[in-house]
Order: structure tokens, then sequence, then C-alpha cells
């Protein structure tokens, strides 16, 4: 009997020697004439055991890790091919460890599971059965179950998707487009490269029903350059949808039709706002567009245009599956259905947590990430991306949802969250914030673009104690420019992480 | 830039005919470009240019904004350091002084054998992993000042042998 060996393929686990792993496991097998099956999964994003090699038994999936391929023989030599649990890396069976188990997984059910480019894994847990059913829909249902989901974009701004579906829907024209906002450029994120990486069709699927939805035929994946992994997957996951009548002029021969093309980005984190993002698929420097009209009005090359983060497209499978209502039980308030959550920096157990929206942020830190990877206290935490604020202890029970972030100045974003230990200079964060400006500002306008120079020379000079109690007050008053006076959240939003450490951690800005 | 093909006009105009019919084709055509020499060479703009009716200011000024292009040849292989807040928390800013330091070169810059490009990025997504460094296409997680000089010497002598 063949026994069958997953070994992840995604980013991190082949950042941490996956492909080693799997050649060494491959090469044991061949030497001792084993019957094994080598199959490369996506990753279930418990990124701490990673690489994780997985067993299939009959009492379901052992795993083991974090292996390196100097382990892989004695691993072996332990039985390791027979499912055996008697070793220091063995884990037990996957499903039952507590960060996988506690979750509420709903957009990442089969990360991890299934080989990302197999349709027939993919098919096998449910897939494409949501674009079955909106083929049976006219637009207006199936815009009308994303209403009912509660659905609101993950990208940052958590803007009701259902809404903005609607608007294009209403707006005439003889060719919109569908195009999917995968720059992630914000720190401590990877849920959408993750999507990419290990349930790819997914977002395919989810792309397919928004332009059934719309009625749009066209759709654009703006995938940023710095995913060479997600890449790949992503367009060899696009061929065979092709192939399989899955994507093209006749959509599970309904005689619908989609398309879908990656375009990859250069670099440039302002190409994540939305219009910024569609003026560089146009081919151009990706200024940021003043709004109105909006992208669902006038949007890419002037049509009427959906631009949805990755985790917003890729929820639509389920909720289209599952129905709106389902999706909607879950959550709290006005935030309905799950976060992926990004656990990262200095945490014990980094990784991807998707839960219900309304854990704390605390829980999440402590109950699944396990405090810090260097075992120092915590000190501060970033959420929701270089823009978001850092929160100091006092703020870490602010439970996981869009309003009660909101209410402490702080912000979701898009569910990053980068844990420092008692080793950070906050001063050199706040600096940083604003020297990422300076390199990432599209540069269209004033307190953005010289706003930030001028921010970096400022905390300076506080740093270097000169003029400090001035220099302070001019840089408050600096932030308050740039949070009224700038076109986009860059240089709206820059301010917040540096105003965060002025409030709440002063006493860096003071050695 | 070895293994990379040096550019000529044909083979420049080549890259530009497969793509200048898609919309919104200049980002395509460039990394199309920089994939296949290394590098957009300035000698390439009016050709750009021409093919898809724009200004040559319009070309520069969309090669200047985007980080990812370059217009003079790279190294024999590029190193990219995550500067992003999870990397630092996990000693990025270390990593980044040890490499400026043990490779003779700021940002931007390429060693004096023309062996190692040094770039800063900001993130890439292997941030519960940090810090992290790509070469080329691989990432790679956790790396320590000592992992990085291990990751150095293996391009190193790996070019020598192609040598
Ligand atoms: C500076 C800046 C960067 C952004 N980066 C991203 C990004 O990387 N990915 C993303 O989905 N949205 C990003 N956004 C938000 C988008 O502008 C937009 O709100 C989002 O793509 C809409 O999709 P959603 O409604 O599905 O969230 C960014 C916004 C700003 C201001
Ligand atoms: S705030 Fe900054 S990034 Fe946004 S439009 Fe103005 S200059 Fe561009
Ligand atoms: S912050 Fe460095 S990989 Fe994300």
């Amino acid at each position: 009997m063949t026994t069958r060996i997953f070994v992840p393929c995604d980013t991190t686990a082949l950042a941490m020697g996956a492909d080693t792993v799997a050649a060494e496991l491959a090469q044991q097998a061949r030497s001792r004439g084993a019957q094994v099956e080598i199959i490369r999964n996506g990753s279930r994003g418990l990124f701490w055991l990673e690489p994780l090699v997985e067993v299939e038994t009959p009492d379901g999936r052992i795993g083991f890790g974090p292996v390196e391929a100097d382990d892989v023989a004695a691993l072996v030599d332990a039985g390791l091919f027979e499912g055996n649990a008697q070793h220091p890396l063995a884990l037990g069976l996957v499903e039952e460890i507590p960060f996988l188990k506690n979750q509420q997984r709903l957009t990442f059910a089969r990360a991890g599971i299934t080989d990302p480019v197999s349709i027939e894994d993919y098919r096998a847990l449910d897939g494409f059965s949501g674009l079955e059913k909106a083929l049976q829909l006219d637009g207006q249902q199936i815009v009308d179950e994303i209403k009912a989901s509660g659905l609101r974009g993950r990208g940052g701004a958590a803007f009701p998707t259902g809404i903005k579906w609607q608007t294009v829907l209403n707006a005439p024209a003889e060719q919109k487009y569908i195009v999917c906002n995968a720059d992630e450029g914000d720190s401590g994120t990877f849920a959408d490269r993750m999507v990419m990486e290990c349930d790819p069709y997914m977002l395919i699927e989810g792309m397919a029903i928004a332009g059934l939805a719309v009625d749009a035929t066209q759709g654009y994946i703006y995938l940023r350059s710095e995913y060479p992994v997600a890449h790949r997957l992503m367009n060899q996951a696009i061929e065979r949808a092709y192939a399989a009548g899955y994507l093209g002029d006749n959509l599970m021969g309904s005689g619908k039709r989609f398309d879908l093309e990656v375009r990859l980005g250069a670099g440039a984190y302002i190409c994540g706002e939305e219009t910024s993002l569609l003026e560089s698929l146009e081919g151009k420097r990706g200024l940021v567009r003043a709004k109105p009209p909006l992208p669902a009005i006038v949007g890419l090359f002037g049509k009427p245009t959906v631009v949805n983060n990755v985790l917003s497209l890729a929820a639509v499978p389920f909720i289209m599956d599952k129905g709106g209502e389902t999706y909607a039980s879950y959550g709290m308030g006005r935030s309905l259905g799950t976060l992926p959550m990004q656990l990262a920096g200095n945490v014990k157990r980094g990784g991807l947590i998707e839960l219900a929206f309304g854990a704390t942020l605390r829980q999440l830190m402590e109950d699944f990430g396990g405090g810090t990877f260097s075992g120092r206290a915590l000190r501060a935490v970033q959420v929701g991306g270089p823009l978001g604020a850092y929160l100091p202890e006092s703020q870490w029970d602010t439970p996981l949802d869009y309003e009660s972030f909101a209410a402490v100045g702080a912000v979701l974003g898009h569910g990053g969250v980068v844990m420092f230990d008692d080793t950070v200079d906050m001063g050199e964060q706040a600096r940083f914030s604003m020297e990422f400006c300076v390199v990432e500002s599209c540069g269209k306008c004033t307190p953005c673009r010289i706003g930030s120079t001028r921010g970096v020379e400022v905390i300076d000079r506080i740093r270097a104690n000169d003029n400090r109690d001035a220099n302070l007050e001019l840089l408050a008053d600096l932030c308050d420019t740039m949070v009224d006076g700038s076109l986009c959240a860059m240089g709206g939003m820059t301010p917040f992480p540096v105003q965060s450490v002025m409030k709440h951690f002063p006493e860096d800005l003071q050695r | 830039m070895s293994g990379l093909p040096q550019w000529t006009p044909e083979l420049i105009q080549a890259e530009i005919d497969a793509l200048k019919h898609k919309p919104g084709a200049l980002l395509p055509i460039l990394h199309a470009i920089q994939d296949k020499f290394g590098y957009v060479p300035p000698e390439a703009v009016p050709q750009i240019g021409d093919a898809l009716q724009q200004t040559r200011a319009e070309v520069h000024g969309v090669i200047s904004f985007y980080h990812h292009f370059r217009t003079a040849a790279p190294g024999t292989h590029t190193l990219q350091i995550c500067r992003a807040e999870a990397c630092q928390s996990m000693g990025s800013r270390a990593l980044e002084a040890h490499a400026k330091a043990s490779l003779g070169v700021d940002y931007h810059g390429t060693t004096a054998d023309r062996e190692i490009t040094l770039e800063p990025v900001y993130c890439l997504g292997n941030c519960a992993c940090a810090p992290s460094v790509r070469i080329g296409d691989d990432i790679h997680g956790r790396v320590t000042p000592e992992k990085l000089d291990r990751l150095v010497s293996r391009m190193t002598t790996r070019a020598l042998e192609l040598k």
C-alpha cells in the first residue's frame, strides 16, 4: 500500500526548507524501497511548525514539525512512513492541534489539506459548488446573497461588498471588470498570499461569481511582484481552470463567459490603493485618483469595475454555496462572518488564525500565539499594517471587530498583527512610519510627499534632544496636517502609528 | 549578468511585439524586458514609446515610479532584505547593517566583483518566520547574520563554478 505524505509548498514552508525536506523524504523512500507518494499541499498556516510533514493514516493525518532535512533519516527510522508518533517532532493528529482546532475556518477550510493546483482535490471539498449555484441565479439574486452575508471588504476599509457590487450591477456599460487587489503590501499580512498559494481555485471561483453577479466578463488579479510563488501557482491554476471549463467562454457548460489574467505589480505599496492600482493596470504610474467618481462607476479603462481584496472574493464561494445567512451567523455587531487574522513578528506560534469577529487581541496573542518568540515581555503590537496604530498593553483586550478598534483609535485593516518585545525602540518605529511614507508616497499631494520627509527630520531632532518640546509640538501639528490634508489613506494614516507612539510610548521619544 | 542574454534592439522589439496588444501593456512589457535582460536598458524607452504611442517621458516616468524596475545591469544575484515591521521586530535592522558591512555596499549597490546587488524590500509575506530575505525567486526565513553569510557564500561559490 502506498503511503501518502504531505510536504507544504507555500512561501513560508519553502522559506523554511520544505523543498530539501521533500527531496530527502523521496531519497529515503527510494533507498528503503518504501511505497510512498509525496504530495505538495498548501500550508495550514501553522507557520512555527513549517515545514510540517503530514502522513496519512487510517485515523487521520499525523504531523511532524518543524522538520529539517537533517531530521528526516531519524524520523524515517522512528517509523514516519508508518505514521508512527514516537519522535520529539511528532505532533499527533494535525486536526487536533489546538491552534488549528480552535479556529473557525470558513475561507481557509481547505488550506493545507489539498494539493493547491489539483482541481480534483478542490472539487472533492465543495469546490465550484458556489459557482454552480450562481449559474442558476441572475445577477441581482447573487448580489442579494452577498448582501445577506454582511460581508465587508477585507482589504482594509471594510466597505460592504454587496453594496459595491450593486453599484457596478446598476451601472450600464458594454464592458465591466472584476479586479482582485492582491497587492497585500502590509507588513504582517500573508492571508492573501495563502489563498493564492494554498487554495487558488477559491479565488478563481469567487471572481467568476463576481463576474456573473455584475455582468463583467474580464477579471484581473493585480499581484505584487514580491510574491513569486503565488505568481507561479496562480498562473498554473488559471491555466488548468481554463482547460477544465471553469474559466473562458463557456463556464461549466452554461454559455456564460469569464476571462481571468494575473498582472504583476512592480514594488509600489501605493498600488494597493484601489485607484492607484487601476492606474497601474492601465500601464501608468500609480498615482491616486480623486474620488468621486468611484471605481464602481468609472473604473478600469473608464468602465464600471469591482475592486475587491483577495479575502473578500475568497469568501464568496462559501457564501454562495452555504448561503449568506450561514456566513452572517458568525461575528458580532456589524462585523459579520470570519476574519482571517495573521499573527507575525516576535511571536512564538505565528500563523494564520481565522476566527469569527469578536475574540480579543490578547486571546489571539496569548492563546494562539503563546507569547513572544524571544520569551521576553511583549511591549507593543501593531495591528493593520504599516498605517495602523501601535497598541500598548491597556488596549490588548479590545475585541477584534472594526468598530471596537475604531473606538480606541486603531484599525483592524487587513488583519495583520505584529508583536514586538520589550527591546523595541518605539522612537525608531515612529521614525520608520514616516520613512516608509517617504519611500512609498505616490507624490500627488504635499502633506504626504513633503510632510513625511519633514516628519523623519523632526523625529530625528526629537531623538537627538534638539529643542525637544518644541519639536514634539511641531510633530503633533504635522501629523494633524497629514491626517486632514492628504488625498488618500497613505498620507492620511501614516500619522496613526506615530501618534500612537507619542501617546502611549512617550518615554521612547525622551531617551 | 551571467546567464542572461545581452539585449539588442531586435530582442527588445520581440518582447514588445509579444505583449503590445494587451490592454495596459506597459507594465507587462517592462517586466518581460527586465526578466529577460536583468534590467530595462534606457535605449529601450523610445522603442517602447513608439509601440505604445507614448512619449519617452511617459515611459521613463513609469519606469522610475516603480521600485522594481532598474535601468542598469545588476550583479549576478539580487539579495533583497525585508525592511518592514514584522522583520524589524525580529532583528532585521541588525541584519541589514550586517549585510551592508560584510558586502561593502549600501542598498541599490552592487559588490565590486559584480556578484551581488543589495536591495531593500517591504514585506515578502513571510512575516511569521521573520526576518526574511529573497535571493532570485527563493525566500528564506529566520535569517540570522550567520545564516545570511552562509547564503552569500553559497551564492558566490555557485557563481564561481559557472565560470
Ligand atoms: C495606501 C493604501 C494601500 C492599500 N493596500 C491594499 C492592499 O494591499 N490590498 C487591498 O486589498 N487593499 C488595499 N487597500 C485598500 C484598497 O484601496 C481598497 O479599499 C480595497 O482593495 C477594496 O477591496 P475590499 O472592499 O474587498 O476590501 C489600500 C489602501 C490604501 C490607502
Ligand atoms: S496621500 Fe500620499 S499616496 Fe495618497 S494621494 Fe496623496 S501623495 Fe499620493
Ligand atoms: S515584514 Fe518581512 S516578510 Fe513581512
